[in-house]
């Protein structure tokens, strides 16, 4: 047996969401991964999110390449239906979904290798092309399943656990996001669910593509004093730009937010986010601003996180192509044939 | 030398040599449909460089009255408007035959020919003299040799008028000029030229009810007829005019005329990987889906088609072959992917291929590629190649059956999902091999995990040697199925019992059926088999026994139809006996005749 099925205990008294599940309703199978991993406290916000967002689980496809990050699907919304696709190729089997079922909640989780090594082309054209869905990278900076080689996010002076040092820059998903024209573009970090949570609410709410980039130490490989991506490093060094609430609404208490302090920006369906600032002069709202403050605080050694860039206003792949608004997959047949006489009067150029 | 005056009405050869990008494919496809139009069988071939500007390309229009379509092997008129290649072109006229070029310079009299007809028309000076304009003098130049083989020819005036007016129907001054650089070209012809030559068109009624198409029009055709909503490509030579065909079908016939919504999705993919990945994530979905591609395409898409075949998902593929290995030579035609697509991906994997023999069959194999792959859950290839949709053969009118509905395969609906106890993906419920699917967003209970790891029969990943196993034996058992539902080969019985069997796939097929009548009038008889799929059903194997010796013709160097039946069959290789053609333009008769009377000869000393 190489997969283990979590047991299911509900208590009575767990609290349930408006489709009358319970939080172990979003949950999956018992993680395989490391003790203490990053990607499994990413995995309990992707649980709480769905849940808190009252989205059936079977409306939701979760996908994924290769790696660690992408063997997490299988332990978060077992009601769910699952795609694990080659290494570095997810964002085009999302493409592909998407295309096909416009309703379907996208979710694509993978890893700092699948999207920025070998699937750096699929990332930057799913991103061009604004394919709705939410994208998040498990960023470690490593390769755990073939045992510890650097990845492209590796930052340069970062040593191996064997001790070789990168010497390469790091690719920044975010930055190319900026600079591709994603249209919702964040960070957090695996440990700092309070932030994260509310970052993913969002991003399944922004129609197009949400991506959130979030920093997950490997424990095995990449989480000795010498790499910038261990707990501490990122614990010390993580500088939270805005803090994200989502608030439904239905429920939404002004009321708690001070004015002075708090950006709201509407979301497409009308519910919205509301920023905290941090950084005094920061607006998610300006593209330039958002990418020259990334590579600000970078050049200080320090990773922002939180909502740095959105534009809800943005077409998607189907907003683009003009779509008819009803899932490609269950148009009736005899909306999609011409039919006999169609094809014989179509002939008569041919002749 | 005298003329060879044997008759040569509606048989003859006709190649146009010219420069590409001057803009001769209306001329030339002009001439062809007038002969089309006049009731007599015809046929185009396009032999064009992979270029944008300024290269030789020949157009060859052989105009057959017993309506063979492939080549014949000779050229009995040439047009030669290309200087760069007019030694070559010289020399490849049949002795008897004329060759026509552009007497406004002075032509090397070294090349010459006394066995042949020299006929010099200063086609560039008359259309300096009578257009203005720099690009419609090089333009009108094309239909000025339209207007001289006219009147050699005796094409009928009134169908060019009316195929100039169709042609650019949009623009009346075209309609104008070409039919005034038409005409130059007719009268000069009669002034000067001696008309007409004994090879010329007379009136005949072959055509009725057939068309003049390509095979990737046709095959786009059958993808919007199948319903097909999802498209996934990345442009690519000779496929190219596939997507672009589907697109302008959906544009007519799949856009709300009200709210201009479109009912079809199209997406130029980055690269091949990407689009047979967004091919699967849409049949993962239930959407119809297709990605058309060539060669070194195929080659990108190995890995997901592996993942297809393993996590048995739906896939149609169009391979229009062009010449390998690598880039090869784009604009030539080949049939050398069959071994990398029957096997592609690595692992044990096996995909079901389809070989249309015409655009015909591309239109009705579409149709059939889909069916099956949601049948039988797992990639379809249709093996076109670049003679078949890159050119426009003529065939019968395409039909539709209006009581025609999608066989998609076994996918569960809500309600049975609803009424079912459990929902296993991967178990041989039927005994064929075939299990059930969902799509996502049905019912909650229809949930599962799509994987190309090892997974057992529940769809659960598994490290396990005999869940592994059971899960691949039903795959080959599955292999069993897909034998019986593929479409049956076309048998042709020669009319005396044979004991050769010539065994060809797809584009082989014209040239095959000429040298078969050929070999009958001459007494030599031999059964043909044109295989339509992959994997072989019983009637191909049936076939082989049949016949002591086995001719198997192919287009490719290796002989792979052949290494795919010795190994999938079993059959002994000493009783298979290639012919192989793969220079890169489309085969003729000759190769089978030849090989087929040697034989036969042999067989008589013995």
């Amino acid at each position: 047996m190489t997969s283990i099925a979590k047991p299911k205990i509900v208590h009575q008294g767990l609290k349930r969401n408006a489709l009358g599940l319970t939080v172990r309703d979003y949950e999956g199978g018992m993680s395989t991964l490391c003790a203490g991993c990053g990607h499994d406290s990413i995995t309990a916000a992707i649980v709480q999110a769905f849940f808190e967002l009252d989205i059936a689980p079977h409306a939701v496809a979760k996908m994924s390449g290769i790696g660690c990050s992408s063997k997490t699907p299988a332990y978060f919304l077992s009601q769910s239906h699952g795609f694990n696709s080659v290494h570095g190729r997810m964002p085009s089997i999302a493409t592909g979904a998407s295309a096909a079922n416009r309703e379907l909640h996208l979710l694509g989780v993978s890893g700092d290798g699948d999207s920025l090594s070998i699937g750096l082309g699929q990332f930057t054209h799913a991103l061009r092309r604004n394919l709705h869905m939410v994208y998040i990278i498990e960023n470690n900076g490593v390769y755990g399943l073939t045992k510890g080689q650097f990845s492209a996010s590796a930052d340069v002076g970062s040593k191996a656990k064997r001790g070789e040092v990168n010497k390469q820059p790091p690719i920044d998903p975010v930055q190319i996001a900026l600079a591709l024209g994603g249209s919702f573009v964040a960070r957090s970090f695996s440990g700092d669910k309070d932030q994260l949570v509310p970052l993913i609410k969002a991003g399944v709410r922004h129609r197009g593509f949400a991506l959130i980039d979030v920093l997950s130490p490997c424990v095995t490989f990449n989480d000795h004093e010498d790499s910038t991506k261990s707990y501490a490093y990122a614990r010390e060094f993580s500088h939270p730009a805005i803090h994200a609430d989502f608030v439904p609404p239905a429920t939404e208490i002004k009321a708690a937010y001070d004015e002075g302090a708090v950006l709201p920006v509407e979301l497409h369906d009308g519910s919205r986010v509301l920023l905290r600032k941090v950084a005094k002069d920061f607006d998610p709202g300006t593209r330039g601003a958002a990418l020259e403050y990334v590579r600000a605080q970078q050049r200080k050694g320090e990773i922002v996180t939180g909502l740095l860039y959105i534009d809800g206003s943005e077409a998607d792949m189907h907003g683009v192509n003009g779509t008819v608004a009803a899932p490609l997959a269950r148009l009736p047949y005899e909306e999609l044939c011409p039919g006999r006489d169609a094809l014989l009067k179509l002939q008569q150029r041919f002749r | 030398m005298a003329k060879q005056q044997t008759s040569r009405v509606n048989d003859f050869v006709l190649k146009i040599a010219n420069v590409n990008g001057t803009g001769s494919a209306s001329a030339n496809s002009l001439l062809m449909k007038t002969v089309f139009r006049m009731g007599v069988p015809v046929t185009g071939k396009n032999f064009f460089p992979s270029n944008i500007q300024g290269l030789p390309t020949w157009y060859e229009i052989r105009v057959s009255k017993d309506g063979y379509l492939a080549r014949s092997g000779s050229v009995d008129i040439m047009v030669a408007m290309n200087a760069q290649t007019y030694a070559r072109d010289l020399k490849e006229v049949a002795p008897g035959g004329v060759l026509i070029y552009d007497s406004t310079w002075p032509r090397d009299r070294l090349l010459s020919r006394p066995d042949i007809e020299i006929v010099g028309v200063p086609l560039a000076r008359m259309c300096n003299e009578r257009f203005a304009n720099a690009r419609t003098r090089i333009l009108m130049k094309n239909m000025a040799y339209v207007g001289v083989l006219a009147a050699l020819l005796e094409l009928d005036r009134e169908v060019i008028v009316q195929l100039v007016k169709e042609t650019f129907a949009k623009k009346q001054s075209l309609i104008e000029s070409n039919q005034e650089a038409i005409d130059l070209g007719i009268e000069y012809a009669r002034a000067n030229l001696q008309c007409p030559l004994p090879q010329r068109v007379a009136p005949l009624a072959k055509t009725g009810g057939h068309i003049m198409i390509d095979g990737n029009t046709a095959a786009a055709l059958g993808c919007v007829y199948a319903g097909a909503t999802v498209g996934a490509w990345y442009p690519i030579t000779p496929s190219t005019s596939l997507m672009d065909g589907f697109k302008s079908f959906c544009e007519r016939y799949r856009k709300d005329a009200e709210t201009g919504e479109r009912r079809y999705c199209v997406v130029q993919a980055e690269d091949e990987l990407a689009a047979i990945g967004i091919v699967l994530g849409a049949t993962w979905n239930g959407a119809r889906a297709f990605t058309p591609t060539s060669g070194p395409g195929l080659s990108l898409m190995s890995e997901f088609l592996g993942f297809a075949y393993f996590t048995e998902l739906p896939a149609v593929l169009f391979d229009v072959q062009r010449v390998g290995p690598s880039t090869g030579m784009p604009t030539r035609t080949q049939q050398a992917d069959l071994l990398a697509a029957a096997y592609a991906s690595h692992g044990d994997t096996k995909h079901v291929l389809l070989f249309p023999a015409d655009p015909r069959e591309c239109f009705e194999l579409a149709v059939t590629a889909f069916d099956l792959s949601d049948r039988l859950q797992t990639p379809v290839i249709v093996m076109s190649d670049l003679d078949i949709g890159m050119n426009d053969w003529m065939c019968r009118d395409l039909d539709w059956d209006p009581a025609y509905r999608p066989d998609r395969g076994k996918v569960l609906t809500a309600a049975e999902l609803e009424s079912a106890k459990a929902f296993h993906r991967y178990v041989d419920v039927d005994g064929d091999g075939i299990p059930q699917r969902t799509l996502p967003g049905v019912h909650p209970r229809g949930a599962y995990f799509v994987r190309g790891s090892g997974h057992n029969q529940y769809g659960g990943y598994t490290e396990d040697a005999a869940e592994y196993q059971q899960v691949v034996d039903r795959l080959a058992k599955k292999w069993q199925t897909a034998a019986t539902l593929v479409p049956e080969p076309k048998i042709r019985r020669a009319r005396e019992a044979a004991r050769v069997g010539v065994v060809a796939v797809g584009s082989c097929d014209a040239a095959i059926e000429e040298a078969l009548d050929g070999l009958a009038a001459k007494g030599i008889h031999a059964d043909y088999c044109r295989i339509r799929a992959f994997p072989f059903g019983k009637s191909v194997r049936q076939f082989l026994e049949q016949h002591e010796q086995i001719f198997v013709v192919e287009q490719n160097r290796d002989a792979q139809l052949k290494t795919l039946l010795v190994a999938e069959t079993g059959f002994p290789p000493a009783r298979l006996t290639s012919i192989l053609h793969y220079g890169g333009l489309p085969m003729d008769h000759r190769c089978v005749t030849d090989a087929l009377t040697q034989f036969a000869a042999q067989g008589v000393a013995a």
